[in-house]
């Protein structure tokens, strides 16, 4: 059984690449790829009191979300969101920690509501305005695949274009040892029911037994192992080669999520 | 949407393990709350603990995903033979036919934050022993279950804060829908850990005595854990009487602010209405509603004026959370249990903890069980981040 829909546009941020066209010029080795830490923009939309409240990944899903639903041509506001990630903010949980470990925890309240893993979601939703549903999953080294599914998912029962945000930053020390990624990378795709002439791809999920696609280029193979979201980019490769064209994502043992590009 | 049975149902909470105590809790008005003595915790506020969660074993098979978090999935999937309906769903449609979709908040965190306390004075480093992905991540509770109950369709964890629970019931429903799968696991597992109760205390939100929902004295939350499990599967053609659906799902966001509900509660009305929607279901049709109700004054008063645009002022409702206290991300599947129960038995529980119900929040708040048929519900569950989520119950036949 599989479910299809259209992809209508793509947004990236991550080491090297700010954006889909740098992507899909590196993914189709027409420029070669550099590494540079992520560069993220400045949260757009928040009032300013709630700017200087979020941490890396809040910003990551905004820029790479917000790129997406321009993309799309479409009103950020109108859009039901699914977010993915495999460990949220690193960052601010390590803080948390370090207070908790102290005799007489004071902890900061922002901090404690930042701690949510549907932090990106909720910001999302105050620095768009959308009060559409939104998801906020989880699923370890899957979540790309398991947000792909989810948000593919909820196109075709709810015949509504549908904004998925994945997104993954590295821990501080001592956590980063026990959890390494690599640098912050997050993605985002609108993905519609119907297609039409500004459509990226037609997009087919089903189970795989296949192992994952990997990318023959080691420093972008990097990327993919070592943050879970940038799982996404032999997905994102075969897009910007503008071929059809099938490849497998990491999803959960022993089934791989098949990806039947058209 | 189309209909989906609950063909197997259970919860373990503070008010004890399986439905048949949980029923006897309810029948009896009992407060499963108690003040708190977790860990080295020196907060003033009641805690709702699940029994024989620490004595819980797991096998060495699984021990890697050693934590009270998964201690607790484990102890509530045993009760209710819920496991063993599972081993019999997954023989009847396959285990690749077969999803798991679970809420929790918190997940394992309990274990980072205890292990920051053996950091090597030198390096700063974690203990040897700690393993991130088997317990703090949050998809710990779903890499344990899907092993466990031997699963092999879409497995997800949703860790939207306090609407997890019940927001895995969108997403078993939608893939139900597009045909990926025949059933689905659904639920919710949260325990308690030091973030939350001093998250919470940081907001001023914990309340010194047990919680008081709804009460013109309410003053605040009390942090427990639960674990709650639903089996969804579709309604054959003979459903027994007393058989029990999810009818209709409703989600939305507030974009109004990360820890405060909107004023009017306009998201919470937005979810309401979208459930209701989905289950073709007239406000009237709704016999009672389980509240979100925390004890917290805004949002009892947030849901308050969204349940009154809603439903106006007549229909029963009362907040189970002054009995099993909030149990966060498993309050979702928690509550959407005790609804059945509520169901089943002709029971609308009357809300523990109130004495004074807040008369100018104009809900028919009922404070004493009330016996009489209930042919639907309407349970409410809402979270930081402004994410709301409301689930309509029904019977089946």
């Amino acid at each position: 059984m599989s479910v299809h829909g259209y992809l209508r546009s793509i947004g990236v941020v991550g080491p090297g690449i700010d954006d889909w066209s740098q992507a899909r010029s590196v993914l189709t080795a027409q420029s070669p790829y550099r590494f540079r830490p992520t560069s993220l923009p400045a949260p757009e939309g928040l009032p300013p009191a709630e700017r200087r409240r979020v941490g890396r990944v809040v910003k990551l899903a905004l820029a790479a979300g917000l790129q997406a639903a321009k993309g799309a041509g479409l009103d950020p506001a109108t859009l039901p969101a699914v977010f993915s990630s495999s460990g949220g903010d690193g960052q601010n949980c390590h803080e948390l920690c370090e207070v908790l470990a102290t005799p007489d925890p004071h902890l900061s309240p922002t901090r404690f509501h930042n701690s949510v893993h549907n932090a990106a979601a909720g910001y999302w939703s105050i620095a768009t305005g959308a009060r559409t549903p939104s998801n906020a999953l989880c699923a370890f080294d899957a979540s790309f695949a398991a947000g792909l599914l989810e948000a593919l998912t909820q196109v075709v029962v709810d015949q509504v274009p549908v904004l998925l945000v994945a997104y993954d930053a590295p821990y501080p020390p001592p956590l980063d040892a026990k959890r390494p990624i690599a640098e912050a990378f997050g993605v985002a795709m609108v993905l519609a029911p119907r297609g039409d002439s500004s459509s990226l791809a037609q997009l087919t999920l089903s189970f795989a037994d296949a192992a994952p696609s990997g990318l023959g280029d080691s420093d972008l193979e990097h990327l993919r192992t070592s943050i879970p979201a940038a799982r996404c980019l032999p997905l994102l490769r075969q897009i910007a080669l503008g071929a059809p064209g099938e490849v497998v994502l990491e999803y959960l043992a022993p089934h791989h999520l098949g990806v039947s590009v058209a | 949407m189309r209909p989906l049975l609950f063909s197997r149902f259970t919860a373990s909470s503070c008010l004890g393990l399986g439905t048949e105590a949980t029923l006897r809790a309810l029948r009896e008005q009992t407060c499963g709350l108690a003040p708190c003595r977790f860990d080295r915790v020196e907060i003033e506020t009641f805690t709702g603990e699940v029994p024989g969660v620490e004595a819980e074993h797991i096998p060495p098979s699984l021990s890697e995903l050693d934590c009270r978090n998964n201690r607790l999935a484990m102890l509530a999937v045993r009760q209710d033979e819920f496991a063993d309906a599972v081993a019999a769903c997954i023989g009847r449609w396959g285990s690749l036919r077969v999803g798991l979709f679970l809420g929790t908040s918190t997940a394992g965190i309990l274990q980072t934050e205890l292990a920051y306390r053996r950091r090597d004075p030198v390096s700063g480093a974690l203990p040897a022993d700690f393993n991130y992905a088997g317990t703090q991540n949050s998809f710990s509770v779903g890499a344990l279950l899907r092993r466990h109950l031997g699963i092999e369709g879409p497995t997800v964890v949703v860790c939207s804060a306090c609407s997890s629970s019940a927001k895995v019931f969108g997403s078993a429903r939608r893939m139900i829908a597009a045909g990926l799968i025949d059933a689905a696991v659904v639920g919710g597992v949260d325990s308690l850990c030091l973030t939350t109760l001093y998250g919470f205390h940081s907001l001023q939100l914990t309340s010194p005595g047990p919680c008081k929902p709804f009460d013109v004295a309410r003053n605040g939350i009390s942090v427990s854990e639960a674990a709650a499990f639903v089996l969804l599967e579709p309604i054959p053609t003979s459903a027994d009487a007393d058989a029990i659906a999810l009818l209709g799902v409703g989600e939305s966001s507030d974009a109004y602010h990360m820890s405060s509900p909107h004023p009017q509660g306009r998201g919470a009305r937005d979810a309401m209405l979208g459930a209701l929607r989905d289950a073709n279901v007239r406000p009237e049709e709704i016999d009672y509603i389980n509240l979100h109700g925390t004890g917290t004054p805004s949002n009892d008063s947030a849901e308050s004026h969204a349940v009154t645009s809603v439903f106006g002022t007549a229909t029963p409702a009362s907040s189970t959370k002054g009995a099993t206290g909030h149990a966060l991300g498993a309050a979702g599947a928690l509550e959407a249990v005790l609804c059945t129960l509520a169901l089943q038995h002709g029971l609308m529980p009357g809300g523990v903890g109130t004495t004074q119900v807040d008369s100018a929040l104009g809900v028919h708040y009922l404070r004493s069980n009330r016996s009489a048929p209930v042919a639907r519900v309407l349970t409410n569950s809402f979270g930081f981040g402004g994410t709301n989520c409301s689930l309509v119950l029904g019977r089946a036949g």
